[in-house]
């Protein structure tokens, strides 16, 4: 179980490394559900490429593909983005808290320094 | 990108701050979260040589981190593996992950620049610095608050 949880979050990343996966993401956390035509439409790549990265999101469960009649609309798994979200965050405040209480260790440290060298 | 990156100015100087990353008394002073002095501390300041810190956090529960020293360049930057072997993030554990800090000297003092990178994969990381954050925030806005450092 654990390492699964680890080995999906390590595919999460992977799939955020890419600057279009990550616009596509933004787009449809702003927009709900678009089809593959419209989230294509702002970048220059071609539509295959598009449906590459699409695969790529999809696999690791960032977002799911719905057929509607001809076309095929995109949305993204709700909560699908929380453990990456809470890993960043959860270490975020971890090493924020610790670096607050080295700058006061170190200040206090130079100080004295500053005492001892007048 | 799967790394987690702080900067933080600090009013001293680099060999000073540089001190407090190196040495057991150093790094139980800061290390942990919450404003406790470590339970124990040790650290092998040389290439290959291991550190371990225990310490509590508001909660009462201990934890303790371990690793090894793979890089130390004085006074600019220290490179460690890190793991949990007690308590900690549990989808963690087990789980080496690599810590980074530089030292800048500036006016005021030391710039210290942390980086946390969870994965082996740093070229993924690197190859991808900027336009992540933003995304991030942005996601992140989406979702409530969860958890904050917690051991289940």
């Amino acid at each position: 179980m654990v390492n699964y949880r680890e080995e999906r979050l390590d595919r999460v990343f992977a799939a955020l490394s890419d600057p279009t996966r990550r616009a596509v993401l933004s787009r449809l956390a702003r927009e709900r559900a678009l089809s593959v035509t419209a989230l294509a439409e702002p970048f220059e790549i071609k539509l295959p490429a598009v449906m590459k990265h699409l695969d790529v999101l999809a696999e690791v469960g960032l977002i799911r593909r719905a057929k509607t009649g001809r076309t095929v609309q995109v949305e993204m798994v709700a909560g699908s983005l929380k453990p990456a979200v809470l890993w960043l965050r959860r270490y975020e405040r971890f090493w924020s808290a610790s670096l607050d209480r080295l700058a006061a260790y170190a200040e206090a440290k130079e100080r004295k320094a500053d005492e001892r060298g007048r | 990108m799967n790394e987690v990156c702080l900067v933080r100015r600090i009013a001293a100087r680099p060999a000073i701050v540089f001190e407090a990353l190196v040495t057991a008394e150093g790094i139980g002073s800061w290390w942990g979260p919450d404003d406790f002095p470590a339970l124990s501390a040790e650290a092998d300041a040389r290439v290959g040589g291991r550190f371990r810190v225990r310490f509590r956090t508001a909660d009462g529960l201990e934890h303790e981190c371990a690793g090894e020293f793979l890089e130390i360049e004085k006074p600019g930057r220290v490179v460690m593996s890190w793991r949990w072997v007690h308590g900690g993030m549990i989808e963690e554990r087990g789980k080496v992950s690599r810590l980074e800090i530089r030292l800048r000297a500036i006016d005021t003092g030391t710039e210290l620049t942390l980086v946390h990178s969870l994965l082996s994969s740093e070229h993924s990381a690197r190859a991808h610095e900027g336009g992540w954050d933003g995304a991030l925030k942005k996601l992140t806005r989406r979702f409530p608050a969860g958890p904050e450092f917690s051991t289940n």
